[in-house]
């Protein structure tokens, strides 16, 4: 009987552990609910899905990047390159074309950032980091400071489709984090990301090709960050070369807080959307309570703090039962 | 005496490039290497320099602190109001009071708390500006009768010549590197970088030394944010944005290592002063001053690449 209940315990704790972001999200709607008429409206969710996309697109990226162990601090300067070569080049070379190349400015940023990783041995944070820099003086080039404009806004009204109340950026956040939870489980390269991320020695004892999977995973980063900032360029009409700016900072909380480790080897998309939704959510809630500003800010650090902590207790308890 | 020039190249390889490049710029660009000029990029590298200085120490514990650029805007923010409201001399014991609170906090999460240091810092950059919000209310600050106040020293004073603010920086950095050299506690910040678990068997207060680490970094951090304030007269809520990256970029440039154990307040001085020329000698050489943005970027690789190449004996992993 006791044993039973220990496990039952056990189990529930496995649980909450694996699934706590889901909980604070369930919270987080309960409380605005009741606070706010305007929260639960099938019109304000929607809004609050279609704004989540954008660093939901960065953070799908960015949890396969965690999961193998890496980071990827660059992701808000090559969103702001893609959106800016997306826009900029239409006039030359056409709408498609145009949203073509941003798309592949990202992959081949995101390729060359994993290349650096993988091949100079250097920390992905010192990588970024120079990418971060250096991405964002790109931007600044191309766009020689200056906010660029498209000249015909029917492509403003390309993501302007909706399947019920759910918006085309808000399908495309969601299909993309269903196709790489899919790609994290269900393929060679997914189970060999967590396998790498957890310990890479014995990854490498175990014949895993690493530094495949970290420019695997470094390229798809960089390609979903083209993706949100094409999406963005279509949802502004312009292209601001300060896009993006500590977007990537937001993205890590919003991975972090949905509770994949920074260490790697664990998380998964299902997670990556629980944190995702649970800071828009939050960021709606607030702001429909006319809360100034500062709350927004003060808050979002503290839960990410009382994450923090809350898997740590988690992870103890666990270990201990 | 036969000269071991891979030990050379990995010791002093950052200072051979430093000149290189130096000597490069100064033959495109007339009054480059002026004293005037010189102290013109240390007077702009100071504040970066001064916040680098306290988060060496951190670095060197294998920690990191993003929340320095919110921290700054904080502080500047604090200095500038309470200038009008204490009076000089109060608003700088604030200041410094305030960075080492602020630094505690973060001391107790990351190193008595044991939580990871990008995360909890992360937390305070975003709670730090919402702190700053708060207490100005969104508004811009500004020092009331700039013109007469002495609070003007710190950012815009000099002594023989020298503006205070590199003076500062520079004195600053021999006291750092006393302290993390010469130090009981110096040596705990190397020890428990190096070797975290074999420095607590050895004795060492491995969590209150990470705790103090971050102490230093709000210190630093204040003493930046009392240079800006006197500089600029004033505060906008955003000014601090992003100077826990440039000030990581500096301390890498350098060749500390974030893995902790190693880096020096000297290397953390140079990779400063190294991105400060590269800014000025462009806009010399007269490029946008965000093409300077693309030359860090190669830099910073290859000076980390090629100490790593040199450490380990190849250039590839």
């Amino acid at each position: 009987m006791t044993a039973l209940a220990a496990r039952t315990r056990g189990a529930a704790a496995d649980w909450l552990l694996r699934n706590h972001i889901w909980l604070f999200l369930a919270l987080a709607v309960a409380v605005f609910s009741m606070a706010s008429p305007y929260f639960l409206t099938v019109n304000n969710l929607s809004n609050v899905l279609t704004q989540a996309a954008f660093i939901g697109i960065l953070a799908v990226g960015m949890t396969m990047v965690m999961i193998n162990g890496e980071i990827d601090l660059s992701v808000g300067a090559t969103l702001a390159l893609a959106s800016a070569l997306a826009i900029g080049l239409q006039p030359a070379i056409g709408v498609w074309p145009a949203v073509f190349a941003g798309f592949l400015s990202g992959v081949a940023l995101g390729a060359l950032n994993g290349t650096l990783v993988a091949l100079s041995g250097m920390h992905s944070f010192i990588v970024t980091l120079g990418g971060l820099i250096g991405i964002r003086g790109l931007v600044f080039v191309y766009t020689g400071e200056q906010a660029l404009m498209i000249e015909d806004f029917a492509y403003t009204e390309i993501p302007e489709v909706y399947l019920g109340p759910l918006s085309l950026t808000a399908l495309i956040f969601l299909a993309l984090a269903a196709l790489f939870q899919w790609v994290l489980t269900g393929t060679r390269h997914g189970r060999e990301t967590y396998a790498v991320g957890d310990n890479i020695a014995a990854a490498h004892d175990a014949g895993i090709r690493i530094k495949r999977h970290k420019i695997i995973n470094f390229t798809i980063c960089g390609a979903l960050a083209a993706i949100a900032g094409i999406l963005l360029s279509m949802r502004l009409g312009t292209a601001e070369p300060n896009a993006g700016r500590i977007w990537e900072l937001w993205t890590i909380i919003a991975v972090v807080l949905g509770g994949t480790r920074l260490a790697g080897g664990y998380g998964s998309m299902w997670m990556t959307v629980g944190g995702v939704l649970t800071l828009a959510v939050l960021r709606n809630g607030l702001r429909l309570l006319n809360t100034p500003n500062y709350v927004e800010l003060m808050v979002m650090g503290s839960v990410l703090i009382l994450a923090l902590g809350l898997d740590r207790v988690l992870a103890a308890r666990k270990g201990a039962a | 005496m036969t000269i071991d020039w891979q030990q050379a190249l990995r010791r002093h390889g950052l200072i051979a490039a430093f000149g290189l490049f130096l000597a490069v710029v100064a033959v495109g660009a007339d009054g480059f290497l002026t004293l005037g000029n010189i102290l013109d990029v240390l007077r702009q590298v100071s504040i970066t320099g001064t916040i680098a200085l306290g988060v060496t120490f951190v670095v060197v514990t294998g920690r990191l602190d993003l929340s320095v650029g919110s921290m700054l805007t904080l502080l500047t923010v604090i200095v500038v109001d309470q200038h009008n409201v204490v009076g000089p001399v109060g608003a700088v014991a604030l200041t410094l009071l305030a960075g080492l609170a602020i630094g505690a906090v973060n001391g107790v999460l990351v190193g008595l708390l044991r939580l990871n240091a990008l995360i909890v810092t992360l937390a305070m950059l975003s709670l730090l500006q919402g702190v700053t919000l708060w207490y100005s209310g969104g508004s811009n600050v500004n020092v009331a009768g700039a013109g007469e106040t002495w609070f003007a020293v710190f950012g815009r004073g000099t002594l023989f010549g020298v503006p205070v603010p590199v003076l500062i920086f520079l004195g600053g950095a021999v006291v750092a590197s006393f302290f993390l050299k010469r130090t009981e506690f110096g040596r705990a910040v190397h020890a428990v970088g190096g070797n975290e678990t074999a420095s607590r068997f050895s004795g060492i207060a491995t969590a209150r030394t990470v705790a103090a680490a971050y102490v230093v970094s709000g210190l630093a951090t204040a003493i930046a944010a009392i240079i800006m304030g006197s500089r600029v007269m004033g505060a906008q809520n955003t000014i601090g944005q992003g100077y826990e990256l440039t000030v990581l970029a500096g301390i890498i440039l350098g060749g500390t290592s974030l893995m902790g154990g190693s880096g020096s307040i000297w290397r953390t001085v140079i990779g400063i002063t190294m991105l400060g020329f590269i800014q000025n000698g462009l806009l010399l050489l007269g490029y946008e001053y965000y093409v300077q943005w693309l030359v860090s970027w190669v830099v910073i690789i290859a000076a980390v690449w090629l100490d790593l190449a040199a450490k380990r004996g190849r250039v590839l992993a």
